[in-house]
């Protein structure tokens, strides 16, 4: 089993992110992954899992989620309804408790990739709730008296979008990186990888207007790695030729399909005021 | 040496704990990061620093002290600062985590290997070698050795980029003055928030219902209750019109952030400075206005008060009756503002100029004291001081 992870091959991992998850593995600590939407935060557990060939466990943090449930939840109205038809299996409180990604993760037979997605969604006391499972490794199931304990370590990716300030505590037991936005030399290896064979002129042009979008003074919303993959699938998919691409080009004000890039119409509006001055100027 | 890295750290507000100094001892142990100055930063950083608010300070803190580090070396050959260096790490550290230490090997040997190492590589560096390589075996090695990655810079192109990346300080913009959005304004306002059930009964309280199921011998009894909501009242006082408007987008930005976060929001305008009369619309401030008199009485002390303005005026617009620039006031606005905070004990007032400049203005010192001190910058780090003061329980 492979034990290091610099990367997949559709996803490109810089030499400080490996070494972030090495380190995690190494350790047994959790990783914390802050970095701005769409830099593949949520990814990286998928891909670490399939690198190293583990099995993945997904818990997907909402805003009504409680620690709890990632434990075991007990099913009170359904006991409560067979009690009332009289059904059998009543007796054994054990047919309600329902698992939850944490204890299944513990279960594992081989050491898994336990992914715990956008935390600071939840209240701000859920992670202050995990620390002895994050920690230890272990939880007491009250109803059933006994102790799960875990079989091997997850490996133990959280990814954070800043909504909330994480607990120091918390944050003490975690290893933190921040994927910072891939440098142009990056974005053109990943693209490399998610659409092989791309041509050298239309790729240049590509990344060209989107940095020229990305730096934009006054964006509400950046856009990010995520959206320039979804940008280059519709431009293949439309066959748009590379010229169309270049930003003096009078014909087009702002780049072609730009909604991929350009989530609200705020953003749109004043990057072609801006084209548009920019063209006057010269 | 890593010692007093962890302590430089501390003291320019990176928030670094015992038990992360110690998990970067034993990531260093594990031979996580092998053999460049680039890895020990990535190492040093993905375990010391919990918060990306953070990272410039930590690159400041990092290029300082293993630019400078030629001197420490020098001088811990000298074997002063080693005692130093030691008396500091057991006045500082309980003897559980003393034991710790110990684990990863005793004190002395460390020390003394450091120092047999050091010497040895002074050395060779007067002879003109590279420092480089010879660490890497200890806790401290890598320590040790990294400082020289940085400093023979120039001789291999490995080192020269490793330097740039703590250098560039990319994250600057991430540190805690940054501007402020709608969303974080928000996210900073929530922590005021304060839950109550009032209202009509129509949320299924299970835990009610399976307590009193249970009472009633196992057939169900429905109980309901209200839902949780929102009840913190926050009245919005905001300074309008001459120095303010610099500051239009980012009061903009708070106001819209506090009116779809709290139900109960009254907000009043002001100029300048809180005198007789306060009004809610800007266009029609001559025509319609409140009494302050009759706002205190509308308003009781359950109210949260937020002001925003950045007291930049005359100090005689505070102390002295008449000193309004608009008109002629009987009494002074200090006068007013203390009505204000009497009646109201869960008060603060939010500056949008920057904190440093406060201090050079006479007018913001005046105010500040009149308010008790509760004065915060209108940053997010500054909103989370606010919220805090108030949701302090007013001492009675």
């Amino acid at each position: 089993m492979n034990t290091r992870f610099s990367g997949t091959d559709r996803y490109i991992a810089t030499a400080d992110l490996g070494m972030a998850v090495n380190a995690a593995v190494t350790l047994g600590r959790p990783l914390l992954i802050k970095g701005e939407p769409g830099t593949g935060k949520t990814q990286l557990a998928l891909e670490v899992a399939q690198a190293l060939g583990r099995p993945i466990f997904e818990w997907h943090v909402k805003s009504t989620s409680k620690a709890q449930q990632g434990l075991y939840e007990y099913d009170a109205v359904s006991r409560l309804r067979d009690s009332q038809l009289g059904d059998a299996r009543v007796a054994d409180i054990r047919n309600y408790i329902v698992r939850g990604k944490l204890w299944e993760a513990f279960e594992s037979e081989v050491q898994p990739v336990l992914l715990i997605d956008e935390i600071d969604k939840a209240d701000i006391e859920f992670p202050n709730d995990l620390l002895r499972e994050l920690d230890r490794m272990e939880f007491y199931v009250y109803e059933t008296r006994e102790l799960v304990r875990a079989r091997h370590r997850p490996i133990i990716i959280i990814t954070s979008n800043n909504e909330k300030e994480l607990p120091d505590a918390f944050l003490r037991r975690c290893f933190f990186h921040y994927i910072r936005f891939p440098d142009a030399e990056t974005m053109a290896k990943i693209v490399e990888v998610h659409y092989p064979g791309l041509k050298k002129a239309l790729l240049a042009e590509a990344l060209g207007a989107f940095y020229q979008v990305r730096e934009t003074p006054g964006l509400k919303k950046k856009p990010s790695t995520s959206e320039l993959l979804d940008w280059i699938k519709l431009l293949l998919a439309e066959d748009v030729p590379p010229e169309a691409l270049r930003s003096d080009n009078p014909k087009k004000s702002i780049p072609p399909l730009h909604g991929a890039l350009l989530k609200n119409e705020q953003d749109v509006h004043l990057f072609e005021q801006l084209v548009f001055l920019n063209r006057r100027a010269r | 040496m890593l010692v007093r890295f962890f302590f430089d750290l501390r003291s320019a507000g990176v928030p670094v704990s015992i038990t992360e100094f110690l998990a970067l001892l034993q990531a260093l142990e594990a031979r996580v990061a092998s053999c460049s100055a680039e890895e020990f930063y990535w190492l040093a950083r993905l375990a010391l620093v919990k918060d990306e608010r953070h990272f410039d300070r930590f690159d400041r803190v990092f290029a300082e002290h293993f630019a400078g580090a030629e001197r420490l070396f020098q001088k811990l050959v000298a074997e002063v600062p080693a005692e130093w260096l030691q008396s500091l790490a057991q006045r500082v550290l309980t003897p559980q985590e003393r034991a710790k230490i110990e684990a990863l090997g005793s004190w002395e040997k460390l020390l003394e290997t450091l120092r047999q190492r050091l010497a040895e590589q002074q050395g060779r560096h007067e002879g003109g070698n590279k420092w480089i390589g010879t660490g890497g075996t200890s806790p401290f090695g890598s320590g040790g050795y990294n400082p020289e990655g940085i400093r023979i810079g120039n001789a291999g192109a490995r080192q020269r980029r490793a330097v740039k990346v703590w250098e560039s300080r990319e994250y600057r913009n991430f540190d805690d003055r940054r501007e402020l959005g709608t969303r974080n304004l928000k996210m900073a306002l929530r922590r005021l928030r304060k839950f109550a059930r009032q209202g009509a009964a129509d949320e299924l309280d299970l835990d009610g219902t399976i307590e009193a199921t249970a009472r009633n011998a196992g057939w169900l009894d429905l109980k309901l209750r209200p839902e949780r909501r929102n009840a913190v009242k926050v009245l919005l006082l905001l300074d309008v019109g001459g120095s303010m408007d610099d500051h239009i987008r980012l009061c903009e930005a708070l106001f819209s952030a506090a009116r779809s976060e709290f139900r109960h929001l009254e907000y009043f305008y002001f100029h300048n400075f809180v005198y007789e009369n306060l009004w809610k619309d800007n266009r029609r401030r001559h025509a319609e206005r409140t009494g302050t008199f009759e706002m205190l009485r509308t308003f009781n002390a359950d109210y949260r008060v937020i002001m925003v303005g950045d007291a930049a005026m005359s100090p005689y617009e505070i102390v002295q009756p008449g000193g309004s620039v608009e008109h002629w006031n009987e009494e002074a606005g200090s006068v007013w503002m203390q009505r204000l905070t009497a009646h109201f004990p869960q008060l603060v007032w939010l500056n949008p100029e920057p904190e440093e400049r406060w201090e050079w203005t006479p007018s913001i010192q005046l105010t500040r004291e009149l308010i008790g001190g509760r004065m915060f910058p209108l940053t997010l780090e500054g909103l989370d001081r606010a919220t805090a003061a108030l949701r302090r329980k007013p001492a009675r």
